[in-house]
């Protein structure tokens, strides 16, 4: 049988209106603005704070993205970034007091060429001497644990291995904001709905609050945090952002029965995919080529990683997709995230986490907010500055980090 | 799926396309001169505006060429197609790519 979900929850926060004034404003209340004024009002003592969200809370990427968490990437300010948030993940239901369903069924990434085997074997070294857990398995391994895929060689691209990461997993995001949005308004938070912000005030090169089509709301620090339209905001604050913004979608099929006990995703042939606790078969692939923010892409992208996903589990064959969907995912040239000050004083910016940015929810949180809080980052996101793209120091995740999601 | 006007061959399936991109963005003119913050706008910053945007495309699966485009980039519609060297025709809200003027 598939898990018994939890009962639909009572309202879990206020709706205030908003006051006129805060130590500090997030924009945007997806799983990044909300982890982020959870530890601003933890572990820095900001509750005067408040979130201000456009549309409805997780209304974003948070609650259209598939979920898959992990921390095997490449390089070592990577590593020290999604790994300092998969240990977060780890403990966060225990300290939200809230299941939602954090699932660590690990991860595979397979390797279909030589080139993939290479890179996937250099990938598990580092990750080892990062303290990831990382492994290399066989095609009989990766069979073992996913009886359902195909390893046989009569396929176009056969399976030759794949990196693993055991802790690595899913949850139920919806929950996760949920569980994010209790725990802040419990602390103070203001969490406002419904509220756009549509320009910034500031007082030479500071910024000292935001305009909204709720009213002015005065800020002694505003931190943005809206994913696709980091680009939007960014300009109306009046600085640059090396971002691009695309449709990214996926898809699930109806329920079913389990079948799928682990996370398989494979960059070469072009598909990743779970099965959430209620059945559906859960699975994406890449973004739609083009800029767009307009939350839906082209059918031929679901096509290919349809093909893709058949012809790795021949079962699917049989199943239907149910449902598909699109979110605005904010890109960057090296596939890693910004999580930085900025050039306007009191102005912070946290983006460009495009495809994969759920797994890093609670880490740019925590970083993020440690940045806000002190005008410095913590040492785990210096790197993510916006500055690297002037320096060179660039964090070039791109298929380094397998898949990008 | 999208119906895109080659300006050669005529409307297409958006499957015999490829992107490009922000288009008008020149290589730098006398790139000795280009300091590093110059440099890191030619590179990586292009704009991205939500709305009308001046968009290169070529056409992979048929003739081969590129193209301009200005598209709404919420509808997606396609407000103009154009040929290299041609004039944009419709005015964008950004504004062109820096680090290329210099
Ligand atoms: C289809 C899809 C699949 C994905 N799969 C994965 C995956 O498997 N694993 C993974 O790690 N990541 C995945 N991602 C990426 C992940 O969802 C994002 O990186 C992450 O959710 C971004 O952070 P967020 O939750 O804060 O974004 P969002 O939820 O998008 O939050 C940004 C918020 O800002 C608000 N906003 C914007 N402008 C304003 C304004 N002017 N005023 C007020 N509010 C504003 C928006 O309404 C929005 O709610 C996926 C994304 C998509 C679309
Ligand atoms: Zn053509």
């Amino acid at each position: 049988m598939a898990d018994i979900l939890p009962e639909h929850p009572d309202f879990l926060w206020r709706n205030p209106e908003p006051k006129s004034s805060y130590d500090a404003v997030i924009v945007g209340g997806g799983g990044h603005g909300l982890a982020t004024a959870y530890y601003l009002a933890k572990n820095h003592g900001m509750t005067n704070i408040a979130v201000l969200e456009r549309g409805w809370l997780a209304g974003g990427n948070m609650a259209r993205n598939t979920t898959i968490i992990r921390s095997n990437y490449l390089w070592d300010e990577s590593a020290g970034m999604y790994e300092k948030s998969l240990k977060l993940w780890e403990q966060l239901p225990e300290e939200l007091e809230y299941d939602f369903l954090f699932s660590q069924r690990g991860v595979m990434n397979l390797a279909h060429t030589l080139g993939d085997v290479r890179e996937s074997m250099r990938r598990v070294g580092a990750n080892q001497l990062n303290g990831v857990d990382a492994e290399w398995i066989s095609p009989e391994q990766v069979k073992e644990l996913c009886p359902i895929i195909n390893i046989e060689d009569n396929i176009r691209y056969p399976v030759m291995g794949a990196t693993y990461q055991p802790r690595a997993g899913i949850a139920k995001h919806d929950h996760v904001a949920w569980a994010f949005a209790r725990k802040c308004d419990e602390m103070g938070v203001d969490i406002i709905q419904n509220c756009e912000v549509t320009g910034f005030i500031k007082d030479g090169n500071r910024v000292t609050g935001v305009k909204t089509n709720r009213g002015t709301i005065n800020a002694g620090k505003v931190a943005l945090c809206g994913a696709g339209h980091s680009s939007v905001l960014a300009e109306q604050a009046g600085f640059d952002l090396p971002i691009q913004s695309h449709p990214l979608q996926a898809l699930v099929s109806e329920l079913h029965e389990p079948v799928h006990p682990t996370v398989v995703m494979s960059n070469h042939v072009h598909v990743y995919v779970s099965q959430a606790h209620k059945g559906e078969l859960v699975m994406g692939a890449g973004i739609d080529t083009y800029n767009g923010y307009g939350q839906r892409g082209a059918f031929h992208v679901i096509e290919e990683q349809m093909a893709a996903a058949v012809e790795l589990f021949p079962i699917f064959g049989r199943a239907h997709v149910l449902r598909t969907w699109g979110g605005i995912v904010d890109t960057t040239m090296d596939a890693s995230p910004i999580v930085s000050k900025t050039s306007i004083d009191q102005l912070y910016v946290n983006c460009g986490w495009g495809t994969g940015g759920f797994k890093g929810t609670p880490g740019a949180g925590f970083t993020f907010a440690h940045t806000i809080a002190n005008d410095e980052p913590h040492e785990l996101n210096a790197a993510f500055n916006i500055e690297r793209f002037e320096t060179g120091h660039l964090i070039d995740e791109h298929g380094a980090a397998a898949v990008a999601h | 799926m999208m119906l895109i006007e080659c300006p050669w061959c005529g409307p297409r399936n958006e499957t015999e396309y490829g992107y490009g991109g922000q288009a008008h963005v020149a290589y730098p003119e006398d790139p000795s001169t280009l300091n590093d913050n110059e440099w890191a706008k030619f590179l990586f910053y292009r704009t991205n505006p939500k709305g009308l945007f001046a968009e290169r495309w070529v056409h992979s699966a048929g003739c081969r060429r590129w193209f301009n485009a200005v598209r709404d980039t919420v509808t997606y519609e396609f407000k103009a197609v154009y040929k290299p060297g041609e004039p944009q025709p419709i005015t964008t809200t950004n504004a062109p790519a820096q680090g290329g003027t210099k």
